[in-house]
């Protein structure tokens, strides 16, 4: 098919200023989404807030407005320019949001504008939960169990349908007071009655807790001709529990056969069509169930989002660039392949080498009283990310965390550790099982300094069970991290 | 592990460590850039003869495990990776990659620059190669691989097919389906077995009549490894087969089989065709499935001389055949794999598409 003809102006709205969990990453993909839609010979009117961007840069869009991303500001433009479309899906949260704003307030309708890439019914679909939800289920897959309760006895019945570990979430109170997670009866019963109380609403949703599973995410792609897919698998080293955006993540998966993969691969493939994602890119997460590989799909991004911008840069696919291009009517196949020009786009990429992103943290600049302000969990708190690439897992991670920039050459040994080799090897016995469990202990609890404790612990001789039993981090990457230690342990052996 | 070597045939080393068995494996160095599915890879009978190198380059992560075999050994010749990952983690592995070759018998390297071993086999072509842990002169290994059996003009498919024709089924099978076992994958017959059919497995060399006195509703070419055009005998059963009228299906070699018979050539590819990310473009409905592909050889289309034969699916990568269909007799074959295992399931529509060919006619 080619492109379409019936479109002439298209606005891109931005992603606004840099904040935690919005960053960079939808600079990068708003500036090749405008150069693919210019290539094509449309013209390009932007919104952004933040000028410091390259988006914003005079000569990368026809028309470029720094205003605030609200839809006053956005329907003024839209008067003067009469573009025929918009483009939501490259800025971010933001810029969905910003789209759907619109849609309510009667702005698309009134001046007869189209959304590309995502369609308001699909955005609605996959940002509600309860629409996600119902969805999931009638494509056959599952999602986390949950529901509101109201007194104890709706609570038992819940408990029943769910199963331990239980969250417990009370309703409209501050900062979750009240809250917790249930591993039995008594604690459920207990934190249920006390978040019952807690609640102004008396409502607690309770839940099935995932912590401690694998996630994993897929990038995927979609064109209108329903030609689907997968750009790139990601696999976090940090369980369920620590934000993707504050997790350390690999690609490609790591630690999956060949029909687990596929059955991810073909849950996503449901997910994007039922959400109805039809010219674009999406990301998908799912947890799964290190016991029995039982996946959950948590949720998903119908636009371009920070794994994106990871995934093109790994493989080499642009993905923001192809989604642009789909959005105004090509296919897949129609699309010549960035890196070989001569096959097309519609494939998946492979790679020989390993991936692998380390967030950066600023918590000295974000100065807290509270001594937890470092515990990382459901909200994003790191600033910025690397990303390495290795041809094995070792090389990517020593290389990542050397490129973090806070003076660390690697995992260790670089002189700057808190405990040194020396210190650690020459512990009495029992002083030494002592340190040993009060750092298992503190590797409980997810932190942006957790990885170089591993390294104590094992140089401890904490084994590759303990700690998994404290992070709940995959045996696989344990292992690895041990290697590394091993090879230190070695060398330190040898004389020359 | 143990120092040993990769020998190719242009006289080229690679040093690497033993794993596995040791020993020494010889056969066809061929790449394969799957990201994981080792375990099927290995036990698929279409490798047999075949050194493999996977370009992924850690290899051994998941460990192997009971349900991923796709026949009941591990059939190719050896296995060549980047790193490979004795420390395996999985809720389904029963042991590692290691032990796994050992029990089979079969010798691996890793340590091996797969990246720069892969280019050299693109290149240059697929290669003749030895894997071993003997300390032999260059020389001397050299003239042994030149001795190296090739595998163009191979017919390989006697090492691979059943022993005796054997029949399994689902619960009520209302299809009989006979399937000429040139080197199957199990997870066609797994596939074939969600619906209601019963399948009758035949040796590779059994005469069409054979199968036609088992008076089947189906009948079934398998994949398998080695030069097509050496599988005589498949080849003259296609041709008494398909005018039965009895609806055909073939997948890889079963697809070279089909189109030999109906008057093509097929020729050897470069370095083949090995992974699971080739996008393979379906004519008949414009879309593009991402498959599952293991050839070394492929049908050259322009020599069909054939009005009947329909192109259904073409590779998008290198536009070789990847399909086709007749026109007047309920015949279609592909040459990727519809089963999967290891690769993307796309395509497994074809299966479906078979059984209400049969439950027409």
């Amino acid at each position: 098919m080619p492109k379409r003809t019936d479109l002439k102006t298209i606005l891109l709205i931005g992603s606004g200023p840099i904040v935690i969990g919005q960053a960079c990453e939808f600079d990068y993909s708003g500036s090749q989404a405008v150069k693919a839609l210019k290539e094509e010979g449309y013209r390009v009117v932007l919104i952004n807030s933040n000028p410091a961007t390259i988006m914003t840069d005079p000569e990368i869009s026809d028309a470029t407005y720094i205003e605030p991303i609200t839809p006053e500001y956005i329907e003024e433009i839209i008067k003067k320019e009469k573009p025929e479309a918009i483009l939501p899906t490259m800025g971010g949260q933001t810029a969905l949001n910003a789209a759907m704003q619109l849609h309510e307030k009667g702005v698309l309708k009134k001046y007869n504008i189209e959304l590309l890439g995502a369609k308001v019914d699909s955005i609605k679909k996959a940002e509600s939960r309860e629409e996600f939800n119902e969805a999931m289920v009638k494509i056959g897959l599952e999602v986390a169990k949950g529901m509101f309760v109201h007194n104890m006895d709706e609570a038992r019945i819940a408990m029943e349908k769910i199963g331990f570990p239980i969250i417990v979430r009370p309703s409209f109170t501050l900062g979750g007071t009240g809250g917790g997670i249930a591993y039995n009866v008594e604690e459920y019963e207990t934190i249920v009655n006390k978040g019952l109380t807690a609640s102004p609403t008396s409502q607690v949703l309770v839940e099935e807790s995932l912590i401690g599973w694998k996630e994993f995410e897929l990038e995927v792609m979609r064109d209108k001709n329903d030609n689907f897919v997968v750009i790139c698998s990601i696999e976090n080293f940090d369980p369920m529990g620590v934000h993707t955006g504050d997790s350390i993540t690999v690609a490609p998966a790591q630690t999956l056969t060949d029909k687990q993969y596929q059955r991810l691969r073909d849950a996503a493939k449901k997910v994007i069509s039922e959400i109805g994602v039809e010219t674009g890119g999406s990301n998908i997460q799912f947890a799964v169930n290190p016991e029995n590989g039982r996946i959950i799909v948590i949720e998903m991004n119908p636009r371009v989002s920070r794994s994106s911008a990871l995934a093109s840069k790994a493989t080499g696919f642009p993905i923001a660039k192809i989604a642009a291009k789909l959005a105004i009517g090509y296919t897949l196949d129609e699309i010549p392949n960035d890196i070989t020009k001569t096959t097309p786009s519609c494939f998946e990429p492979v790679i020989d080498y390993v991936v692998l992103k380390i967030p950066r943290w600023d918590f000295d600049k974000f100065r807290s009283s509270n001594p937890d302000n470092d515990v990382l969990g459901v909200q994003m708190k790191s600033v910025g990310e690397v990303m390495s690439f290795g041809r094995n897992f070792k090389e990517a991670f020593q290389k990542a965390i050397r490129s973090l920039e806070t003076g660390r050459a690697g995992l260790g040994a670089d002189g700057k550790d808190k405990y040194s080799y020396e210190e650690l090897t020459s512990l009495k016995k029992s002083e030494r099982n002592l340190l040993k469990e009060k750092i298992l202990t503190k590797l409980q609890t997810p932190r942006n300094d957790n990885i170089f404790y591993l390294r104590y612990a094992l140089l401890l001789g904490a084994s590759i069970d303990e700690l998994y039993q404290s992070t709940k981090i995959d045996k696989w990457f344990l292992n690895q991290v041990k290697d590394i230690v091993d090879l230190e342990v070695e060398m330190r052996g040898m004389r020359i | 592990m143990k120092d040993g070597k990769l020998i190719l045939e242009n006289g080229e080393i690679f040093e690497g460590k033993i794993f596995g068995c040791i020993a020494e494996a010889s056969g066809e160095v061929v790449f394969n850039t799957s990201l994981c599915g080792y375990q099927e890879i290995l036990t698929d009978p279409s490798y047999y003869g075949q050194i493999v190198i996977m370009t992924y380059p850690l290899i051994g992560n998941y460990g192997t495990n009971n349900e991923d075999c796709e026949s009941e050994k591990v059939q190719a010749k050896g296995l060549i990776v980047g790193s490979y990952e004795d420390e395996w983690s999985n809720f389904e592995g029963r042991q590692s990659l290691n032990d796994y070759l050992k029990k089979n018998n079969v010798t691996a390297i890793a340590g091996i620059d797969t990246r720069a071993l892969t280019k050299m086999v693109r290149t240059q072509g697929s290669m003749r190669g030895i894997i071993t842990g003997e300390n032999i002169s260059e020389k001397k290994l050299l003239q042994k691989v030149l001795n190296v059996p090739e595998i163009s003009g191979a017919n390989l498919v006697p090492f691979v097919t059943a022993n005796e024709n054997y029949i399994v089924s689902s619960e009520n099978p209302k299809y009989k389906i006979a399937v000429y076992d040139f080197g199957i994958k199990k997870n066609i017959l797994r596939e074939f077995l969600k619906f209601d059919i019963e399948l009758k497995v035949f040796k590779a060399d059994c005469d069409y009549k054979e199968i036609l006195d088992y008076k089947p509703d189906g009948i079934f070419f398998s994949n398998g490894p080695g030069d097509p055009a050496a599988v005589t005998y498949g080849i003259e059963n296609a041709k008494n087969l398909i005018p039965s009228g009895v609806p055909v299906f073939g997948i890889c070699l079963g697809h070279q089989l089909i189109s030999l018979a109906l008057g093509a050539q097929t020729y050897k590819l470069k370095f083949g065709h090995r992974g699971g990310n080739h996008p393979v473009k379906n004519h008949d409905i414009n879309k593009i499935e991402i498959t599952s592909q293991n050839h070394g050889f492929s049908v050259n289309e322009k020599t069909f001389d054939n009005p009947d034969i329909v192109i259904t699916h073409t590779n998008l990568y290198d536009g070789t055949n990847e399909g086709i269909r007749h026109k007047k007799y309920p015949v279609m074959s592909v040459q990727y794999h519809p089963e999967a295992s290891p690769g993307p399931n796309d395509s497994k529509y074809l299966f479906t598409e078979f059984m209400k060919i049969v439950s027409k006619n």
